[in-house]
């Protein structure tokens, strides 16, 4: 369980987090978003123990990061921002340092290092030094740093910046192997990852929370939630079917893209379209490339939180 | 205290990972025996002895060991590996100290290496050899007092040159502490008994009886504790500013 309570941080008179509290529990995959510079990375750092709260408390499995810092540090995997780690070592070395630190012994250190080696495929690069390594492989040795010693909470800032949609597509599919008996953390600023991995979502601007919700309820938030959209087959035909959408009772608003002869309904407040635009399109002989159901745009409720 | 020796032997392994461990080695070697033969008069003087070697330790630190100690933590933070380290489970004085022994053993190397001057003053007459180990005993001191001064400048700021800088600096006004150069700064204004603490604080008062051979535990103590200071120092200076 990892828990806030008012969490703050003040550099000065700036409140970079400014009374942050929330809890997750076992299962969850949390995903924190927010612009950049609302304050993620320094909740996570207070998290893990790298910056000391201001004011309010926060605990990572029951132990205080305050008072009990090297138990709440234990039970935590904490990748930084931007995966630092030591240029000159090779990852054999960088990997068995922190097996060290972590207290890995015998026969479980063998099959720990064996098994993040083999996860995040590091087998290739074991005796490169890391900074010779690129982009995506150190965001993976930055990983395997932080499973190594299975922890039950894992927080990870940003973990997928950077890398190539193959190497976010591993990333993510390693966190959602994780995710059943695990406490994970993750912050980002790219929504698709929200639906991809999260659970939950958390959004915070200015260092206060505006919404903690699921992927599926920030969502519904949109205005495009349950809109219909539809792609005409003949460009010609859009004056009509415009006039025609229009005119249902249940449509509040409509969008119109010359440009692709596309249509954009949007409901009243809990209306369904959706058999009403299709019969219409039905008995009008409009031809349809395409008719789908919106789920919500996140970008535009971000966008509409945060602004 | 197990995480000390784990974060040492990193530490240490690092130095010899990239060209500067050599490199320091090679110079530390060459100027020692410079000063010793031509500013030192080795053989001019007709005395067994290696004085002319450990007068000139004071001036050859006063560069080279800031060079080593300027990356402890100003490399750390610069690349932002301190904040995977402080997040392991570790103590932050254990961090302090297992770095500093790093470079401490580091520089005891190096002096380690100038072993074939011992010889050869064995090989000439017959010298104190007691003597000579108290002189190596207080040379390493010495470093171990620079390290911890350039360990705590290294702590304060990002940049490698800057924490050089302020090394030398501050291992300037310590090594000449009991001097007019440093106490004028002081004298007409301050206290007399300011002034006598200030004086009492210079390396080379304490090195210089050391180097000739006489152990005072005050002079020990004098360095056990100017390295506990600073190592402490270090500690605070990183708690409040490790995250900038």
């Amino acid at each position: 369980m990892i828990k806030t309570e008012h969490l703050t941080k003040r550099y000065g008179a700036l409140a970079v987090v400014d009374d942050v509290t929330f809890q997750v529990a076992p299962g969850e995959v949390l995903g924190f978003l927010g612009p950049n510079g609302a304050g993620k990375t320094t909740t996570m750092r207070m998290l893990a123990g790298f910056v000391t709260p201001t004011a309010g408390a926060a605990s990572i499995c029951g132990h205080d990061v305050e008072r009990e810092p090297l138990a709440a540090k234990a039970a935590l995997g904490y990748l930084p921002e931007g995966a630092p780690g030591y240029g000159e070592m090779t990852v054999r070395a960088f990997l068995i340092f922190i097996a060290d630190l972590r207290a890995l012994a015998g026969e479980r250190r063998r099959a720990r290092l064996a098994h993040v080696i083999e996860h995040l495929q590091l087998g290739s690069v074991l005796d490169q030094t890391i900074e010779t390594l690129s982009k995506g492989f150190r965001r993976r040795v930055g990983l395997a740093q932080a499973i190594l010693h299975d922890p039950p909470v894992l927080i990870l800032d940003e973990p997928t910046d950077g890398l190539d949609p193959n190497q976010k597509h591993e990333v993510r599919t390693l966190i959602n192997d994780m995710a059943r008996d695990k406490i994970i953390v993750i912050s980002t600023h790219i929504l698709e990852e929200v639906d991809a991995v999260c659970t939950r979502a958390v959004i915070i601007a200015r260092g206060r929370i505006v919404a903690d919700d699921t992927p599926a309820g920030l969502a519904a938030r949109s205005r495009y939630h349950n809109a219909v959209s539809m792609q005409l087959e003949d460009p010609a035909q859009l004056t009509a079917a415009r006039a025609a959408v229009a005119a249902l009772p249940a449509v509040s608003a409509l969008e119109v893209s010359e440009r692709d002869a596309r249509l954009t309904a949007l409901p009243r407040a809990g209306a369904t379209i959706l058999p009403a635009l299709s019969e219409l399109a039905a008995r009008q002989g409009l031809k349809l490339k395409e008719l789908h159901l919106e789920s919500g745009r996140l970008d535009e409720v971000f966008r509409n939180i945060t602004a | 205290m197990h995480n000390v020796g784990i974060i040492m032997r990193r530490e240490l392994a690092s130095y010899f990972a990239t060209p500067l461990a050599y490199v320091f080695i090679l110079i530390f070697l060459v100027l020692a025996n410079a000063f010793t033969f031509y500013l030192g008069g080795f053989y001019e003087r007709g005395q067994a002895d290696l004085e002319p070697f450990f007068t000139f330790h004071p001036w050859l630190y006063l560069f080279l060991i800031p060079a080593v100690s300027m990356k402890l933590w100003a490399e750390e933070r610069k690349s932002g590996s301190i904040e995977l380290l402080m997040t392991q489970p570790v103590m932050l004085r254990e961090a302090v100290l297992g770095k500093f022994l790093a470079a401490w053993l580091f520089t005891a190397l190096a002096l380690a290496l100038t072993f074939p001057l011992w010889i050869t003053v064995n090989f000439l007459g017959t010298p104190d050899n007691g003597a000579i180990l108290a002189a190596y005993l207080g040379s390493l001191l010495l470093a171990g007092g620079f390290l911890a001064i350039g360990s705590c400048m290294s702590a304060l700021t990002r940049s490698q040159v800057v924490a050089f800088i302020l090394g030398v600096v501050a291992c300037f006004v310590f090594l000449l502490a009991g001097f007019p150069l440093v106490l004028d700064l002081f004298r007409g204004w301050a206290p007399q008994a300011l002034i006598d603490a200030i004086a009492s604080l210079s390396f080379l008062t304490h090195f210089q009886s050391i180097e000739k051979g006489v152990i005072d535990v005050r002079d020990l103590l004098y360095f056990a504790m100017l390295i506990g200071f600073f190592l402490f120092a270090t500690g605070i200076a990183l708690e409040l500013r490790k995250a900038d």
